[in-house]
């Protein structure tokens, strides 16, 4: 028999489950024990009806933590009913709407490029579900909103690590699922597919830089990125690629879809930055979901600065937005 | 058979819009996304429940709100082609209510811009020049205001007042509201990141409303000039 023992690292779920969704997920199970019924009522009712199926994580507590007192969480319906994933369209309700088409199992990751350990490679090859940690990030969309979110997943440089980069590798490159039978924003979204994204071995190699699988004590919702998606906490979201298919360790600055498609608008770096505003919009404040204001002032590489502003040393960050 | 089912639509819009309750029906159709928002918003704050308005209740409110600002206008503009094809004269009497209502919709949703994004609810909040500089330099809020200005001169004279003081210049002034709505189309066209199909659909129905315009145009053109031939 398999005792597990708490120790002080894991996190009690009742530190970062909010009460209410605590509520949802024992409505929902009262729904299973009725009957199959009550599962397709709960599915229909999307939100947390949906989440309280995914299977629970386990995850270590870490001192990656934002101060509940200026940040709270936001709840997991906001976090899993209001996306930017436009490969299942371009409403920030379509993801939670559609994803449930997703198959995110069996899944395989093609690492390839400037790599010592090429192939392809399953999630658990790739990120060791016995060390995940779980982080409290803020979340800030280029589109002036933002949330905090209790991601689940290990760094990226672990993974990295596993695929062993070679020395003249100075880029990685994230490409985004594309599967128009499950995916029905394809057809609309007015971007290129497959989605890319990436970032330079620094930025990849940074210990806040994270590999997401779950969220709020639970595997990642389709919606999110299932199986598996990057979190980069000091840039805008759309750094963070979701659903990753391909990782490619390059010497040359990878061609990412909104830097290419508008590159005056959109760069490669993407930092969280007060000063340098959005072509159309100033990025001075922001509104924190689900707040009616813009009252908020953004803050430079969204408060994670003292851990990243090294980064950026020297460089003009009007010039490399 | 075409004729026959012609003739039916006709009778029944005839009757619709001569009801006796069109005009207050109308006006109640209108109302009704704005009392929606209303109660959403009394639960939001009122009520403390944070999902009345959606996840995101700012961009509810601005997008609901631009959006009934926008469709009323359209509508608006189609009520002259409508009552013109199917011969429902009535139909004139909603025309000044609807344009109106358009400007209402307009009016809250530039107010909340103000408020929500610009923190003009107070004087000590509001960075008037800060604020300058936003319509300024956003295309997208420029000629999202230019729209609500043009919109603003044509409810300030759309009094029986006014159109008798204007006389001929009345119908020529109030020809702007084709420039108001092509400008809130692209207002709502310039806030679109990749996805341009939503006011793609606006800008169908102001092309095919122009298009029905020229149409009448050029037809009585040429039934003044055959009146003149056979004369």
């Amino acid at each position: 028999m398999l005792i597990k023992i708490k120790t002080s690292a894991d996190i009690p779920s009742s530190e970062i489950t909010p009460e209410h969704v605590y509520r949802n997920r024992r409505e929902f199970m009262r729904d299973v024990a009725v009957g199959t019924a009550g599962v397709v009522a709960g599915t229909l009712a999307g939100g947390a009806g949906v989440s309280a199926a995914q299977a629970k994580l386990a995850a270590r507590k870490t001192n990656f933590t934002v101060d509940p007192a200026t940040d709270p969480l936001n709840t997991f319906e906001q976090i899993t009913s209001y996306n930017n994933y436009y490969e299942f369209g371009t409403d920030k309700g379509d993801p939670a709407r559609y994803a449930g088409r997703l198959t995110p199992k069996p899944w395989t990751v093609k690492v390839d490029g400037l790599v010592d350990k090429p192939g392809d490679y399953g999630v658990e090859a790739l990120v060791d579900f016995n060390q995940l940690e779980e982080r409290v990030y803020r979340h800030r969309c280029v589109e002036r909103w933002s949330m905090v979110i209790p991601w689940i997943g290990v760094p990226l440089s672990a993974v990295l690590s596993k695929v062993q980069p070679q020395a003249r590798a100075q880029f990685v490159e994230f490409t985004t699922l594309v599967r128009p039978s499950e995916m029905p924003g394809l057809a609309t979204g007015g971007l290129e597919w497959p989605y890319v994204e990436g970032l330079r071995m620094d930025e990849a190699m940074h210990p806040l830089t994270l590999m997401v699988v779950g969220l709020y004590g639970q595997v990642l919702p389709n919606q999110n990125g299932a199986p598996l998606r990057i979190h980069v906490p000091w840039k805008y979201g759309f750094k963070s690629g979701k659903s990753i298919v391909r990782i490619r360790l390059t010497d040359r600055m990878p061609r990412t879809t909104w830097a290419a498609q508008t590159p005056h608008e959109y760069g490669f770096y993407a930092n969280v930055n007060p000063t340098v505003d959005h072509p159309r919009w100033s990025q001075a404040r922001e509104k924190r979901i689900p707040g009616l204001f813009f009252n908020r002032p953004t803050l430079m590489f969204n408060g994670y600065g003292d851990q990243v502003a090294s980064l950026y040393a020297g460089m003009d960050l009007r010039k490399f937005y | 058979m075409w004729q026959t089912a012609w003739r039916r639509l006709t009778t029944v819009l005839g009757a619709v819009v001569n009801w006796r309750f069109f005009k207050p029906a109308v006006f109640l159709a209108c109302a009704i996304p704005l009392l929606t928002l209303a109660y959403g918003f009394w639960r939001y704050l009122g009520a403390g429940d944070e999902t009345a308005l959606g996840v995101d209740p700012n961009k509810t409110l601005m997008h609901e709100t631009g959006e009934a600002a926008l469709a009323i206008l359209l509508l608006t503009l189609s009520v002259t082609p409508v009552r013109r094809i199917f011969k429902v004269n009535k139909l004139h009497n909603i025309r000044r209510m609807l344009g109106l209502w358009s400007f209402a919709y307009a009016l809250v949703h530039l107010s909340m811009y103000l408020v929500f994004d610009q923190l003009c609810y107070s004087l000590a909040t509001c960075d008037f020049a800060a604020t300058w500089q936003d319509i300024l330099k956003r295309r997208f809020i420029f000629v999202g205001q230019f729209a609500f200005l043009t919109l603003l001169v044509l409810a300030l004279t759309s009094t029986t007042g006014w159109m008798r003081r204007l006389k001929k210049n009345w119908v020529r002034l109030h020809r702007l509201v084709y420039v108001a709505a092509a400008a809130g189309i692209v207002h709502f066209l310039w806030i679109q990141k990749s996805d341009f199909s939503e006011p793609a659909k606006w800008a169908i129905w102001l092309a095919v409303l122009l298009g029905v315009r020229v149409y009448f145009a050029l037809a009585g053109r040429r039934r003044t000039a055959r009146v003149a031939v056979t004369s």
